[in-house]
Formats: structure tokens, sequence, C-alpha cells
């Protein structure tokens, strides 16, 4: 098998190599850290007070945790290493309780996160041959730009189309003759029951690879891609806080993701002790990046469990691969590639007189996609009788999410005292999607 | 003025079952009911002898549940009765935010109840006199 390489060197380097890579580039970016009013005390009561005070890789380990709610504490500049005057761009996702968490980028911090996705695009197979078709969201969202930037270094065509409109997706995979797309598993799955009713076959696209992310998936759901649309998908890693695409991507053997290793260091603990496992020992993620000057992140709870494979890959390249993601620390849902919180709705609903104390949030499939229906009870002492009053209720509702997640929930109103009773809060989910 | 009875239903079995038992346990007499569908929930709605008991002892056991006055005007069942009422309405611009009729028995006496924003229905309720129409007083209604 040819086995194409974007940096060859770096990619097959000995673990020795990489290892001294990682050194030293996170004492340069403990040396960035401690610009940061988040970590310099953090790092303060580690004992660590310049980058010399990390001596080898195991000292990784001395330094606490970093959280999401770290980032929302730290929010809008607290994590911040550089001048305001050296930041190229900004990236920021919805928080769990209403504070955004923000990431900031230098030049150095873009040109190398392009360069991670410019190797994650070549290790597919992609080539300059290639017409990219860039399905998910661009703005805040890391997905579209960051595939984007990467697929115009590699040289690809690139089709910055975005999100949604499945009618104008499919007309331009055919008026342009796409080989290859960036969607989510969900969405490319609707595009395919779409297609006959668009007068499109198979035959009238050029369809080679498609890179799916976003949101977990089985190894089924992929087979069952690749099968419908006869195609190569390649699952696709990243979060926000770190960067966004690029921390993991299959090779052509899609047997699992490469964590770029120059780039990041992984680590697999315990969720609840916070003791790292062995490789193959399945638990939370975490991860340091060690080439991001403007906003170091240093042992990032990733709250995704998975493992990382013991043992090389058949492309040769030596960095680990990283298993699909098996489940969630949190309650966080993944709605149409969509990150959401529980909270995120509670907060929002609860903030409406007409809404009684209890709601349930209903997740299920339709079609391909998913569906998101909040119930909320009505509150008996503000109901009026009134048709338009309970109607503007629902639209006020749907508006209200619309601005916080993102998403259009479909809201049911129920009788007072209708719904489930339940003291947790994660028991107002009912996720009724097939697990597989 | 009449008096409507409106009750919030979740539309699934058995939702209308558990309001007809209470009031009937309460001993209320249902003289006519109408029921809006909005797919998920519908409102019924309800002219019945006892509003207030009716509306407490929904109320008590958590129902959402509203009175409110609506315009009840007897129409004699003859051709062009029903254009003659709502033509006297539109004509001072009173707009009829939802309407139903029913006969009573055994009587047979057509009845209108019309929902009307609650600042005009004083003047609807003039205007409906003025057009020849009698307006039902709630007690007339329930004891028909």
């Amino acid at each position: 098998m040819d086995i194409p390489f974007w940096n060859r060197e770096i990619e097959t380097a000995e673990r020795s190599r990489i290892e001294e890579l990682q050194l030293q580039r996170l004492r340069q970016t403990i040396g960035w850290a401690l610009k940061t009013v988040l970590y310099r005390k953090r790092l303060a009561q580690v004992g660590i007070n310049s980058p010399d005070d990390v001596k080898s890789l195991g000292d990784l380990r001395r330094i606490p945790f970093t959280t999401k709610d770290d980032l929302r504490v730290s929010f809008p500049k607290g994590h911040l290493a550089v001048d305001m005057a050296d930041v190229l761009r900004i990236h920021s996702s919805s928080g769990t309780t209403g504070i955004p968490t923000v990431i900031y980028y230098a030049r150095d911090d873009v040109d190398n996160w392009t360069d991670l996705l410019a190797r994650s695009i070549v290790a597919t197979g992609a080539t300059s041959a290639d017409v990219f078709q860039n399905m998910m969201t661009y703005g805040f969202f890391t997905g579209g730009l960051g595939l984007h930037y990467g697929a115009e270094r590699v040289g690809l065509t690139v089709i910055p189309i975005g999100g949604g409109n499945t009618k104008r997706q499919i007309q331009t995979m055919k008026d342009f003759q796409t080989t290859i797309l960036h969607v989510t598993p969900s969405y490319l799955l609707h595009i395919h029951s779409k297609l006959g009713e668009e007068g499109v076959r198979l035959e009238d696209l050029s369809l080679h690879r498609a890179f799916i992310g976003a949101e977990p998936h089985s190894e089924n759901t992929r087979r069952k891609i690749q099968d419908l649309l006869h195609i190569e998908a390649y699952n696709s890693y990243g979060l926000s806080e770190l960067n966004g695409p690029g921390v993991a991507f299959e090779c052509v053997c899609r047997k699992d993701m490469h964590v770029w290793e120059d780039a990041f260091i992984a680590e697999i603990v315990d969720p609840k002790t916070g003791e790292v496992l062995q490789d193959g020992q399945e638990g939370e993620l975490v991860l340091t990046n060690v080439v991001r000057r403007a906003t170091p992140m240093l042992r990032y709870r990733t709250r995704d469990l998975a493992f990382l494979h013991p043992q090389g890959c058949d492309c040769g390249r030596t960095h680990r691969r990283l298993s699909r993601i098996l489940g969630r620390t949190d309650d966080m849902l993944i709605i149409n590639g969509v990150n959401v919180f529980p909270s995120q709705i509670e907060e929002k609903i609860m903030k409406i007189p007409e809404v009684a104390t209890n709601y349930q949030i209903h997740v299920d499939k339709k079609g391909a996609l998913d569906r998101l229906t909040v119930k909320v009870e009505i509150y008996p002492k503000l109901f009026l009788g009134e048709v338009s009053k309970l109607e503007a209720l629902k639209r006020r509702i749907v508006e209200e999410l619309r601005a916080s997640i993102t998403i259009s929930p479909g809201v049911e109103l129920h009788e007072p005292g209708s719904l489930p009773v339940f003291e947790g809060k994660a028991k107002r989910v009912v996720d009724e999607r097939p697990k597989d | 003025m009449a008096k409507q009875l409106t009750i919030f239903v979740e539309n699934r079995a058995g939702r209308l079952k558990s309001i007809s038992e209470n009031l009937h346990r309460n001993h209320i007499d249902i003289r006519a009911f109408t029921i809006q569908d909005r797919g998920d929930y519908g409102l019924l709605r309800l002219i019945v002898d006892k509003p207030n008991d009716a509306y407490l002892a929904l109320a008590d056991v958590g129902c959402a549940c509203a009175l409110k006055d609506v315009l009840a005007v007897s129409v004699p069942d003859q051709p062009g009765n029903f254009h003659l009422l709502t033509s006297a309405l539109a004509a001072d611009g009173i707009n009829i935010t939802d309407a139903y009729g029913f006969v009573l028995q055994p009587h047979k006496l057509g009845i209108c109840c019309m929902e009307i924003e609650q600042s005009q229905l004083p003047k609807a309720a003039e205007i409906v006199r003025r057009a020849g129409f009698t307006v039902m007083e709630d007690e007339e209604l329930y004891t028909l």
C-alpha cells in the first residue's frame, strides 16, 4: 500500500524523538502559561515557576487538571498569554450555564493548527486534485474554518458551503463533482436519504471520501455510510478547547485516529481519581496542547471516554491511535453535532414565568437526524385560557433556546404535574436514539 | 355576562376522562362543550351550570384552567340569523377571536358563544342587543 504523508519525518519519528519534542515544547508552553492569570498561581503551587522546573515529561503529572469550568471562571482573558494585538483569531463555544468559553489564536497558533489539519487530510489519501465540500458550520464553531484552512494548505479545491440546506448541498455535490465531504455522520445519512427526492443518483456524483466528526457514532454507522454512498469514511476528533478538529484523525487504515503527539500530549485518566491509566485502558482523555502560544492548555479534561491503542499502525505512523469516543463523563448531549448541556436548556426555560418547575428534555431520531424536544409543564396560575398566549409561549421557548444552543427544538406543552418528577437533573433527559 | 371555563388538556388517552370524572363527582352539569385542538394539546371549553364551583374543583387538583366572560347570544334557528349577528359586529369593527354554537334542548334554542377581546366585550354586547339579539346572562344560560 502506498502511504501518503504530509510530514513523514515527524509522523514516523521514533517514540524517543516524539517525547523529546514533547518535553521541549511542554517547557515552552509552561513559559507561555506562566503569563496567564489562570496558570501562574496553580503552577507556582506545585513548584513550577519557570520552564526549567519541568525536568521530564513525568513532571506533567504534577500539574493540576484544567476543566471547562476553569475556562468559564477565567472568561474572558484569564487564560490569555499574549497581547490582544498578537491575537489573530477568536473561537468560542457556549458554556454549560450561559458563560461561553473562548480560545485565542496567535498567528503561529493558526499556522500550527492548519498544518495539523493538512497532515490529517493527507493521511486519508486526499490530494490537491480533490474537491472538498465543507458542510460544517463556519463561524465561532471550529469545525468549519479549521478544515477549510487545512484543505487549502494541501491545495484541495475548497467549497465553503457551510451547514444545512440539503437541496443546495446535493446540487453543489453534482455541479462541482465534489470528491470529499466534511460532515456529521447523521447529516450525511440524511443527505443520502434525500438524493432520490432531488433526482440525483450516486453515479451522477464523484464522491470518494467523507471526513466524519463532531458527534459520536459507532463502527456500524461508519460501515452503513460507506456501503450506502460507496465511499471511505474517516473519523475525526477534536474539541474547541484544543483548537478544534485536527487533534486526532484516521489514516488510510481507518483503524482509529492518530493523535498528533508532537502537538498534543494525550493521557487517559480514571475519571473519578484522576490517576493516569495504561494504554489500552478506557478512561477520560486528558490533553495538553504544546504548540499554542495565545491560549496554553495544560491537562485539559475533555470529559470524553476513550482509550489509546498500545500497538502501532500498519501505516507506519508512530503517533498513538485514539479509539472512537465511547461516552462522556458528564451529561453533555451531542445533537446533530452541536454540544448541548441540559443545564443550558434549564437555565433558559426556568426564566419563563409561564413555565412550571418541571420539564423534560427528549432526544430521538427523525430519519437520520437527531430531534430535540423540550417538554414543559404550564404554570396554572398564569394560564388565561387563550391559545394565542400558549402558542406565543411555545415560540418564545424556541427562540430562547435557538439563541442559546443554536438548535430549534420542538416544544410540547404539558399539564401541570404530568411529567415525571425526578430528583437528579440527569433523569430529566430521555435519550431514545438507538445506541447503534 | 356568561362564563366559560377553559381547561388545558394534553392530547393523550384518558385526559378528558379525568376531567369529566372530577366534574361529575362535584355535581357539575355540562351544558355545552367544544375542544380547540392544537396538536400536542387542546383547550376544552365548557359552559356549565356552576362555573365557579367547577373552576375550584379543577384548580384544586392542579388543573390549568381559567374562567372568562364570553358573549353568549341566543340566535333563533332561522336562515340568515348568524349572518345578521356577524354583520352587526363587523360593522363596528369587533373581532370575534373564537366562536362556537350549540342548541339547548328541549327548547331548541340556538346559542352562539363568542370569545371577544375583554375590553371590547361591553361594546359588543351592546351592538348585538341593538341588532335585536338577546345576550344571555349567566344564570339564564345555566338554568335553561
